[in-house]
């Protein structure tokens, strides 16, 4: 009984770390993610966008999806971002303060984007709004999820193999010089 | 936790990159934009697979990454083939098509 308790009780407080961590997080990516957006250096804003993908694979630690952690950091922090600071440096050799990254309407952005965070989190409350995760979930197994994908979802993963070979073909052959 | 925080994270994420898709001018700029768009809907499939025990959101997330890897490759090159024919990467500036 008494160990039955302490149990519950550490796990109530491995919860609750987990829930100001997964606050701390948040917090970095919404500020990281608002900077990216109103920077006017282009390589700052690549960089802003590393820390929110990185705050992005913590959350999905937090949320024991260990195997799509480790993939974002592999494919987004490793491949992606290279590509963009490639896209950067081919199509602009200047590194500093730009200027003229901004739209002149920039309030109605502004307006669209705060109308639509309204009516998400209102339908989002309004349906989940004591909705709690499972109290024991564990991390998920790696091999829980090629299970998945090689049985379950098979037919997708080979139209996704197909449409990376054509986005392959189709990006050299976009931006080849002939 | 509540499942509430992690859609409210994502929403925001959302939300602010809707607002550099619309207000940035740049094609770079623009393309991160829709890598924020696409991580909070990973967040989000990632969390109702937590919330449900399922693993099929997870395996969801993983296909929307290399998506975005495809996404991504393509549309730098178009911005590259931009470049090089008008010199400029602004997006405004791509009007070949108005009438």
């Amino acid at each position: 009984m008494i160990a039955l308790l302490a149990n519950e009780a550490l796990s109530s407080v491995e919860t609750g770390v987990a829930n100001g961590f997964f606050f701390v997080v948040a917090g970095v990516a919404v500020i990281a993610a608002l900077k990216m957006v109103t920077t006017q250096n282009v390589v700052h804003a690549a960089l802003y966008l590393l820390v929110v993908l990185t705050s992005v694979a913590a959350t999905y630690v937090i949320l024991g999806a260990e195997f799509v952690a480790v993939t974002q950091v592999m494919v987004y922090l490793g491949a992606i971002m290279v590509l963009l600071l490639f896209g950067v440096m081919l199509t602009r050799a200047k590194l500093g303060d730009d200027t003229d990254l901004d739209h002149d309407q920039r309030w109605i952005g502004a307006l669209v984007a705060l109308v639509t965070f309204a009516v998400m989190t209102y339908s989002v409350v309004e349906e989940f709004g004591s909705t709690k995760l499972p109290s024991d979930f564990s991390a998920t197994a790696t091999e829980e999820v090629s299970n998945q994908i090689f049985s379950t979802y098979i037919v997708p993963f080979e139209a996704l193999s197909v449409l990376l070979l054509a986005a392959l073909i189709g990006a050299i052959v976009v931006a080849r010089r002939d | 936790m509540f499942l509430n925080e992690f859609l409210i994270f994502a929403a925001l994420l959302f939300c602010i990159g809707v607002y550099g898709v619309l207000v940035r001018k740049n094609g770079v700029m623009v393309l991160m934009s829709i890598e924020l768009i696409l991580n909070s809907v990973n967040i989000n499939l990632v969390a109702f697979s937590t919330y449900n025990g399922d693993v099929g959101g997870q395996v969801f997330a993983l296909f929307i990454i290399a998506v975005a890897a495809a996404e991504v490759g393509v549309g730098l090159a178009i911005v590259l083939l931009m470049y090089r024919n008008r010199r400029s990467i602004d997006i405004a500036e791509a009007n070949l098509l108005k009438g």
